[in-house]
């Protein structure tokens, strides 16, 4: 655990008088310490081209008065630059005459360890493993024409000092490792990128020489893309797999459900709690407390403990993601899902691992039933435009279907849709949920965190995909 | 107040001084400072007020032809030595690589272009706050906008870059920003848009009513889109979409890609990848231009480039690793493109839009649809539907696809090019491209 005022020329105990004294007649704020290491080390083109090591330290001051927010940071941990904070939520807040919320809800369950991945293994081996991965494409095949691959690791140690001196704390690590292999064959070059992480050490993910099985798959993917041909352009029947195609879920829906654009109604959703947004059998809950996992969180970025929050149960929605700010505007509770890329930014309402669970059918059943329709398997970025509903993403391993058997793989395609509807949209859903491997990273308001997404095969009755053959 | 340069200088050759003493041979450092303040408001009041001090330091140490690199926020000398020592014991166990160095001394930039970047004006929050009350009133006139989201942005930033090579540059820029986003709602649909002014001088920032204004007209023209089948047509991209093509076309002539070969314009140099009709230009020098630059962030002069004459390719956008891999010069352009653009087509915008008798007209893409390693285009778009030069109604709800080597071929420009942001296009039309839609 970090000691913020160590090296400080001001004490926890003067901090914590100015927090006070800053948030006295506000609803709501803190003081948010960070310190965190990261690291990158990167293969690319036969050589190591990088090996970057970040330390970043910082703090930001959050004051809020009603629906408004002051918000200062610095990466000067100093009494002058403390004041100076606490003057500028003070003269923006002029007029707060609010009642602190004290209260924050304690919970002792810790989901990952407070390691620091970084020290955990030597760059030698890091570098080792790099080095291997690259002969191991390398010779795999001789269309194998480009290989990158990266460790990158993190540890941020975080506390949260709260009107009164109540203080949270939270250390996070978090890892990834990254292949991407590049293949030529008759002039065509594909790519195929595949990585696993969360929060445990690079040997939870690599032992065993199980980066092998990550190369395997990105080379996989690849070849798979050399074969392809162009994709179908318009209306059809969409079969998805399991795991990682549920970022779907996360662009069409997850966003819409987030506290912030429903208090403000900009959210497609807005109006529609306690209705039918899914077919039967579709349930959705964004899950914070699965051990290890990228998106989870033992407390969120608020200090108030992660939770399984049921989003729609069944078919009908049950509940929005909120943060503090928009639980109160909004009367409901955190539902502990206050999160920020780091002390630069301010809270917002977030995803951590947004789940459709299993249901009974096979993805068997799914892909005989479509007569004219894609399967994908894939996907890279998705967008959402939360205010029309529309959302889009794009197809890195998809094939077509034909008279219920999978035929050709085709081109990346983006697909289209729209979210409030398409969940109606779902036909089947899957007994064969599983959890993406651990890669995502949501971007809001210009804001990254690491997040996760699971779901099982779904068939989707019509969908728009985005090919360029008539 | 945004850090002096002394301070940042103290800084920059402490961490020189020392990292040399430790044992690198070369050593290249970057020391900045930014200090920001935002006013936000919604629906017409205060929303939110951000401060924003960020301090940062990024040391590249060599030995030899061995590299590592650290970056931090904490620059308080203990910290920075630690750091140090921690980056050169790394640096000991990088294996070499041919290609590491330093920018050829005789290509580094021996002076800072006066170009107008900073602007001392301080705008007080309050002033902030009363721009964007005009800003919103004159956005939400019309009772279908429901919701309105400003923000004034005031931005000051200093930096030196130093290397071991004795250079030791740097300056101040500023930026003010105003933004809108409206949404608009009817009985069908409930859409959003934007406006926003940015510039380097407080003065230059456009009037706030007619901003407002431009986000609700904006937005409430795309209320009640419909849907449309899938077809060929022609697509004429609005100036604010047009120039993310000339973005797709800087990552493909980024000298990383074409040196790791994963761009489909690699070794296309002299040969013509648009038609004759169109050049491409990213000049540095531009008074007050939103990318203007003295040098690139390895300290290398940049000079205007031509990157496309008539249809030809001219230029990689060079650093100096991939230079050396690829035998080449480095032309200044590590960290990408200054002020890029196409030059004015010949077409007025109503000529374009005439040109054929049915095409659409895209205001916003969705998605990262463009791969740059084989070409392949494709992202959700919203826009208009324009009939014999007219435009008929909104849609939404559909992709637009094609291959970047065939829509190059087939692009042409109107002449209404603008100065707006860093990178900037005319009005732009590709014939040939396929929507899917129902």
């Amino acid at each position: 655990m970090s000691n913020f005022f160590e090296k400080s020329d001001i004490s926890r105990s003067e901090a914590e008088n100015i927090v006070s004294n800053t948030l006295k007649k506000c609803d709501d704020g803190e003081l948010y310490l960070e310190n965190s290491k990261s690291e990158t080390i990167l293969l690319d083109d036969n050589k190591i081209k990088n090996s970057n090591y970040n330390s970043d330290l910082g703090f930001g001051f959050r004051a809020v008065s009603d629906e408004v927010v002051a918000y200062s940071h610095s990466n000067e941990i100093s009494k002058n630059s403390l004041k100076q904070s606490s003057e500028n939520l003070k003269s923006t807040l002029k007029s707060a005459n609010g009642t602190y919320n004290y209260s924050i809800p304690k919970s002792n369950v810790k989901y990952y360890e407070s390691i620091n991945p970084l020290e955990e293994k030597t760059l030698n081996s890091k570098i080792d493993i790099l080095n291997k991965v690259n002969d191991y494409l390398r010779k795999k095949d001789n269309c194998v024409k480009q290989v990158t691959s990266n460790f990158s690791g993190e540890q941020k140690s975080i506390e949260i000092i709260r009107s009164g001196g109540e203080s949270l704390t939270d250390v996070r690590p978090l890892i990834r490792f990254n292949v991407s292999v590049m293949l030529e064959k008759n002039g065509r070059k594909e790519t195929g990128v595949y990585g696993v992480g969360g929060r445990q050490s690079y040997d939870s993910y690599l032992k065993d020489d199980n980066w092998k099985n990550v190369c395997d798959e990105a080379f996989r993917i690849a070849s798979v893309n050399l074969e392809s041909k162009p994709a179908p352009a318009g209306e059809m029947k969409v079969v998805l797999g399991p795991g990682w195609p549920a970022i779907l879920i996360h662009e069409a829906i997850g966003h819409g459900l987030e506290g912030d654009f429903n208090r403000k109604k900009t959210s497609a959703f807005h109006n529609l709690m306690g209705q039918k947004v899914a077919s039967e059998g579709v349930t959705i809950v964004d899950d914070g407390t699965l051990d290890n996992r990228r998106g989870s969180l033992t407390i969120d970025d608020e200090g108030t403990p992660t939770e399984k929050t049921v989003l729609i149960e069944n078919g009908i929605l049950k509940n929005f993601m909120q943060d503090r700010l928009n639980a109160r505007l909004m009367k409901t509770r955190s539902t502990g899902s206050g999160r920020r890329e780091n002390y630069r930014h301010i809270v917002l309402p977030r995803m951590r691992n947004t789940m459709m669970l299993s249901g009974k059918q096979t993805q068997e059943e799914m892909i005989k039933s479509v007569d004219k329709g894609i399967f994908a398997v894939s996907f890279g970025g998705g967008q959402v435009d939360i205010t029309s509903g529309k959302f889009v993403f794009n197809c890195t391993e998809a094939y077509e279907i034909i008279n219920g058997k999978i035929g050709s793989p085709i081109k990346g395609a983006t697909l289209i849709g729209d979210g409030p509807s398409i969940l109606k949209e779902v036909s089947m859903v899957g007994n064969d949920m599983m959890l993406d491997p651990g890669i995502g990273t949501c971007g809001k308001a210009g804001q990254g965190v690491p997040v996760g997404v699971a779901q099982p095969s779904i068939l989707i009755n019509k969908m728009t995909v985005g090919g360029t053959s008539l | 107040m945004v850090k002096d340069r002394e301070y940042l200088e103290n800084k920059a050759l402490y961490c020189l001084d020392l990292a040399k003493k430790l044992g690198a041979t070369d050593i290249s450092i970057n020391v900045g400072n930014s200090v920001s303040e935002t006013v936000n408001f919604r629906n017409k009041k205060l929303d939110e007020s951000n401060r924003s001090d960020n301090l940062g330091i990024d040391i590249t140490t060599f030995i030899g032809k061995k590299k590592s690199s650290i970056s931090s926020s904490n620059l308080l000398k203990e910290n920075l030595t630690i750091l140090i020592e921690k980056c050169i014991e790394t640096t000991k166990n990088t294996p070499e690589d041919e290609f590491n160095s330093l920018p050829d001394k005789d290509l580094l930039a021996s002076e800072v272009r006066d170009l107008n970047l900073y602007d001392d004006d301080h705008i007080e929050n309050d002033k902030k706050v009363e721009y964007l009350s005009r800003l919103e009133a004159a956005a939400s006139k019309d009772k279908k906008i429901v919701n309105t989201e400003s923000s004034f942005v005031e931005d000051k930033s200093n930096f030196i870059l130093a290397n071991s090579d004795g250079f030791c540059k740097g300056y101040k820029t500023s930026s003010f920003v105003a933004s809108s986003v409206t949404v608009a709602k009817d009985d069908k649909s409930m859409e959003r848009d934007y406006e926003y002014s940015r510039k380097c001088h407080l003065k230059d920032i456009n009037n706030a009513e007619d901003l407002g204004k431009k986000a609700a007209d904006l937005t409430l023209r795309k209320l009640s889109p419909k849907k449309i089948g899938s077809q060929k047509i022609a697509i004429i991209f609005d100036k604010r979409i047009a120039k993310g093509m000339l973005s797709t076309f800087a990552s493909a002539i980024s000298s990383s890609a074409i040196s790791r070969g994963t761009s489909f314009l690699k070794a296309k140099i002299n040969e013509k990848i648009f038609s004759e009709t169109i050049s491409i230009i990213d000049k540095p020098d531009i008074f007050k231009g939103l990318g203007s630059k003295s040098f690139d962030s390895e300290g290398v002069k940049s000079e205007t480039l031509n990157l496309v004459e008539q249809g030809i390719l001219k230029h990689y956008l060079i650093d100096t690793y991939n230079g050396k891999k690829l035998n080449l010069k480095s032309n200044g352009r590590c960290g990408g493109t200054t002020n890029l653009y196409f030059n004015n087509g010949e077409t007025s915008f109503k000529d374009l839009l005439n040109s054929n008798s049915k095409c659409l007209y895209i205001t916003e893409t969705i998605g990262r649809g463009s791969n740059i390693v084989s070409g392949d285009y494709s992202v959700g778009a919203t826009g208009f539907l324009v009939e014999n030069g007219e435009f008929k109604h909104p849609i939404n709800e559909i992709t637009i696809a094609g291959n970047l080597k065939d829509m190059f071929q087939n692009l042409a420009l109107a002449n209404d090019l603008e100065f707006e942001y860093s990178t900037n296009s005319p009005t732009m039309m590709i014939e040939g491209m396929v929507v899917a839609g129902k």
